[in-house]
């Protein structure tokens, strides 16, 4: 079933922004019951991928659209005194009208060879519990990002799978 | 938080070079630069204070492992010092902590 996002937010592909995104983001997740380190992590991970659009998808072209949309799943609402919500994960989607990637070829690099440069996509699918690329029609690509929530406020991994 | 800011002093014969802000996309040239006028200068020893860097992403990082790179051909001994939580975590989640010479505080650096 298709959900309908809590937030989404319409952003140029310029790098000034990449700042207030990943706030936006660790502050809507704070307040669905995430743990700091978990607000943390999505926010690094919102602005890897952020970065990867801008750097890769449109060459730093500053002007292109992006648009990030955040959707609570299991429902919303703000954790009681015992850290409750109902809140089981947050589902982050970045899309894009960039030229679109062979999606075999998006990978974690090799951690053992030392080099600067391509940790983006280490990085988020180190601090996500899921993560899938996939095309857009007609152009662009969509990256859909989630982060479960243990119940008693905690943000590791759990095993059961959120509905996406 | 606001543009980043990057003093670079010497202290007690080492180079001491202090951001101050988010190191992200942005900001990552600018620490870029200052870090490369240390690496053409060969100082002998380079503390890299990140005390006042509450977040960096892998571009922060990259920029680091050029500083590391360099300084290992130019013989430099880095430091880097202060490293906040946030920043601590991506050096962990990169599995980069063991690359670098971290110590606790400025002083630690420059006595190490």
């Amino acid at each position: 079933m298709t959900q309908r996002p809590e937030i989404s937010l319409q952003m140029l592909s310029n790098p000034l922004f990449l700042s207030g995104a990943r706030e936006l983001v660790a502050n809507v997740a704070r307040r669905m019951g995430f743990t700091e380190e978990a607000c943390g992590q999505m926010a690094l991970a919102v602005d890897e991928a952020l970065c990867n659009v801008i750097r890769h998808g449109y060459s730093k072209k500053p002007d292109q659209p992006i648009w990030l949309s955040l959707s609570a799943v299991g429902g919303l609402a703000s954790p009681d005194s015992n850290g409750e919500s109902p809140t089981e994960a947050l589902k982050i989607v970045i899309e894009d009208e960039a030229r679109q990637v062979d999606l075999e070829t998006i990978k974690s690099r090799d951690l053992d060879e030392i080099r600067p440069g391509g940790l983006g996509v280490h990085i988020i699918r180190e601090v996500m519990d899921e993560v899938s690329y996939e095309h857009r029609s007609p152009r662009g690509m969509r990256l859909t990002m989630i982060k479960r929530r243990t119940p008693a406020g905690g943000g590791q991994a759990q095993p059961s799978t959120a509905e996406s | 938080m606001d543009k980043l800011q990057v003093t670079t002093e010497i202290v007690d014969g080492a180079t001491v070079i202090a951001p101050a802000g988010d190191i992200d996309m942005t900001a990552s040239p600018v620490f870029r630069q200052e870090l490369r006028k240390a690496s053409d200068a060969k100082v002998q020893r380079l503390v890299i204070d990140l005390s006042k860097v509450p977040y960096m992403d892998s571009s922060g990082l990259a920029t680091l492992v050029e500083a590391m790179q360099s300084a290992r051909k130019n013989k430099t001994r880095l430091v880097l010092c202060g490293l906040t939580e946030r920043v601590r975590s991506i050096f962990a989640i990169a599995k980069l902590e063991t690359l670098f010479t971290v110590t606790a505080t400025r002083e630690q650096a420059l006595g190490s």
